[in-house]
């Protein structure tokens, strides 16, 4: 979907991309990280020709972006920042049917697609609809934005730390908005963040990115377990490795089957919940074997504490 | 337990009570140009019949008084906004009604009856301004719409409006003055509101461009930022005679070299000097509002417009002009009610209006026809006011808590 080869750019003489050269597959959930001043939105920034490149060639859809018109290309990839930047003197109905209405779609059709974006976000419209930014939450507020980048049905989404100015409540609630939005749409999203956890929990391909170079184009899970350097191993913290790895898989995948009549003792624990979650329960109740229950409550199974430590399927610590 | 809910009224009436007991209601003058003796506001009321001194004072009074101990409730303040506005009603019929008895003429013959005048006191002005003052500080509190709240402000001179009209008043001095002179008031207001608007419409012409390219980077913008505001604040601070008199040498020098110029009025005295000064003075506001309100206009907003495929056109005219117009404007009320004050003084270099009738009763040790010159102008000043911020207010998007940024910058100083 997104092409970039030996990409650079230079501000003020000091290299702040260097040569960059990175695949983005078509409906791959990419997570840029990497710390501040690493260069990651930069990058995101020359994907819609906010900030042109000096040198190198970034292909969207097959063709140089230099090709496109910028507006053009804008308009086709969706783009939200963390301080929203919704436009104050417009109501959220208006603020979401920004890029639908420079297209010039019928306004019949607008609305429709701007009822369809407020319940994909869980936005009531007719709650929400004629309201103005300011009298919308943080969180309400870059729903809107999201929903805004989202309207014109955009072949890529950019968001530059989204929820980096959320609290962690509603940050969590809007990353798995986020998840769902992807499995749902099957989106092209490329997202920046200096935010790990967001990073390992999003992306099906994580870009870690420092001093303006990849360092390490990956899995969430290929990036724990084999870390392409010192720095990878650094920026994932070295002691929280282990339960990052945890949080990567799923008690779902994990599930022993109880013989019939046998009841399995201690409080049971949801399906859909992390290995992370599980170790968490399993450390509360002093436990080495706890029942697994689905969505309903039923009774699936167990999952003994020695389940956690097998290796994940596939993958080889390096 | 509190006593005192409204302070703002408490200190309007001890000044109100103050006036009314230490300074004339009314001052009677056996002719216009010797200062008269002065009437009190009890002897006005005990020579009125007592309905309409209980109507007209004494209740609304009472009421406007009641509004200080009230809690402050809706209900208050629309009570004391109607008290208020009978009050300043009241006051006004209350000096008519005593002029006409003192006077015993009505003054609609002009100066054909007595030459003996009966003119407004110091506590008639007073409690006027402190009517008016309560009657603002009420609808100030019941924080009603932009269009309701000029509405309710029209109301409250509405019944002195109606006075005036139907005649009521004519017995005073000041309107005596303008039976006198009807043809040259309705000339000065005519000439008033052309030194106005000929003053405004070019420095907004010329200040709107210098104001966008000052707040947008470019090359003009660059050129411009160093020394248009420094420039402008030094115009500014010119007192308003000197820079007429700066302006009278070269024009008139302009006339005689080009007297196709002087024909079509370009010269040293009358209205050019005075539609430049006053231009120049505009500028200013012009300028520094149409910069500061595109100013602030938030970066993410803009950044948020441009990542979603705005063109710099769409840009300035969906989201940054609208956005910055409120500030704007704010800055042309500042600069037009500043016009309509400095336009008085270009009378003296013979531009005529309102200013000429104010320094003819002043230099002629006439009060009433100083007057004259004066009440219409504060009048038109507080008009453009109100309508210029009841169109800012209802332009502003921004929540109440946030209308600090859009609210204009109240200092013109340079923030470059």
């Amino acid at each position: 979907m997104i092409e970039l080869q030996q990409v650079s750019k230079r501000f003020s003489g000091l290299k702040v991309i260097d040569e960059v050269s990175l695949h983005i597959a078509q409906g791959e959930f990419t997570v840029i990280l990497g710390s501040s001043g690493s260069g990651k939105s930069t990058l995101l920034k020359m994907m819609n020709r906010m900030v042109e490149h000096d040198s190198g060639r970034i292909l969207f859809a097959g063709q140089e972006i230099r090709s496109f018109a910028p507006e053009d290309i804008r308009r086709r990839m969706g783009y939200a920042i963390q301080s929203v930047g919704l436009f104050p003197h417009w109501n959220v109905e208006k603020n979401i049917a920004t890029v639908p209405r420079l297209l010039g779609w019928p306004k019949a059709r607008i609305a429709a697609r701007v009822d369809e974006l407020m319940a994909l976000l869980h936005l009531d419209p007719a709650l929400y609809r004629s309201r103005f930014p300011h009298q919308l939450s943080g969180g309400q507020q870059q729903r809107v934005g999201v929903a805004r980048a989202l309207a014109a049905n955009p072949e890529v989404l950019l968001m530059d730390e989204p929820f980096g100015a959320l609290d962690p409540v509603t940050r969590a609630a809007l990353q798995r908005e986020m998840a769902r939005i992807h499995t749902t749409l099957g989106k092209t999203i490329v997202l920046v963040t200096h935010d790990i956890d967001e990073a390992l929990g999003l992306a099906s391909r994580i870009v870690l990115i420092d001093q303006g170079r990849i360092v390490q184009h990956a899995t969430p899970l290929h990036m724990l377990s084999a870390p392409a350097s010192g720095v990878v191993r650094d920026f994932f913290g070295r002691s929280d490795t282990g339960l990052q790895l945890l949080g990567l898989r799923r008690v779902a995948d994990h599930v022993r089957p109880v013989a019939p009549g046998t009841v399995v003792a201690g409080e049971p624990i949801r399906v859909t919940l992390n290995l992370r979650e599980a170790l968490s329960a399993f450390v509360l109740q002093r436990l080495d074997r706890l029942p697994v229950v689905n969505a309903d409550g039923q009774r699936m199974g167990c999952i003994d504490l020695s389940d956690l430590l097998g290796p994940a399927e596939g993958v080889r610590p390096a | 337990m509190k006593w005192v809910h409204n302070p703002v009224l408490l200190l309007l009436a001890a000044i109100g009570v103050t006036a009314a007991s230490e300074l004339a209601f009314l001052t009677h003058a056996p002719n216009r140009l010797v200062s008269g003796a002065g009437i009190s506001l009890a002897e006005v009321l005990a020579g009125s019949p007592p309905a309409l001194a209980l109507l007209g004072l004494a209740g609304p009074a009472l009421l406007v008084v009641a509004g200080i101990f009230l809690p402050l409730r809706q209900r208050t303040h629309a009570g004391v906004l109607v008290a208020a506005t009978a009050l300043l009603a009241g006051l006004v019929w209350l000096a008519a009604s005593h002029a006409a008895g003192l006077g015993g003429n009505t003054g609609d013959t002009g100066d054909s009856g007595s030459i003996a005048r009966t003119s407004f006191g110091g506590a008639f002005w007073v409690l006027a301004v402190v009517a008016w003052l309560a009657a603002g500080d009420a609808i100030g509190r019941l924080a009603l719409a932009p269009g309701l709240r000029l509405l309710a402000g029209a109301l409250v001179v509405a019944p002195v409006v109606a006075c005036l009209a139907g005649g009521l008043l004519a017995p005073l001095s000041l309107l005596r003055e303008y039976a006198s002179r009807r043809d040259v008031f309705d000339a000065a207001l005519v000439q008033h509101l052309q030194l106005v608007i000929a003053s405004l419409l070019p420095s907004v012409l010329i200040g709107l461009p210098l104001g966008l390219a000052v707040a947008r980077p470019g090359r003009w913008g660059k050129a411009l930022r160093p020394w248009l505001f420094p420039v402008l604040n030094i115009i500014q601070t010119i007192p308003s005679i000197a820079l007429f008199g700066l302006l009278m040498a070269p024009l008139a020098w302009l006339a005689v070299q080009a007297p196709l110029l002087g024909q079509w009025g370009i010269k040293g005295v009358g209205m050019a000097p005075a539609v430049i000064a006053l231009t120049l003075y505009s500028l200013l506001p012009v300028v520094r509002s149409t910069a500061a309100g595109l100013g602030q206009v938030p970066q993410p907003v803009i950044d948020a417009a441009r990542g979603m495929g705005l063109s710099g056109r769409q840009i300035f005219w969906q989201v940054e002009l609208p956005l910055a117009l409120p500030v704007f404007l704010s800055g042309l009320r500042v600069a037009t009610v500043q016009l309509i004050g400095l336009a008085v003084v270009a009378a003296l270099i013979g531009a005529g209006g309102f200013g000429a009738i104010m320094f003819q009763g002043l230099l002629g040790g006439a009060l009433d026809l100083a007057l004259l010159g004066t009440v219409p102008v504060v009048a038109m000043a507080l008009a453009v006011d109100a309508v210029l911020k009841a169109a800012t207010t209802s332009l502003a998007h921004a929540p109440p808590s946030a209308r600090g940024q859009t609210q204009p910058p109240t200092t013109w100083t340079a923030r470059q």
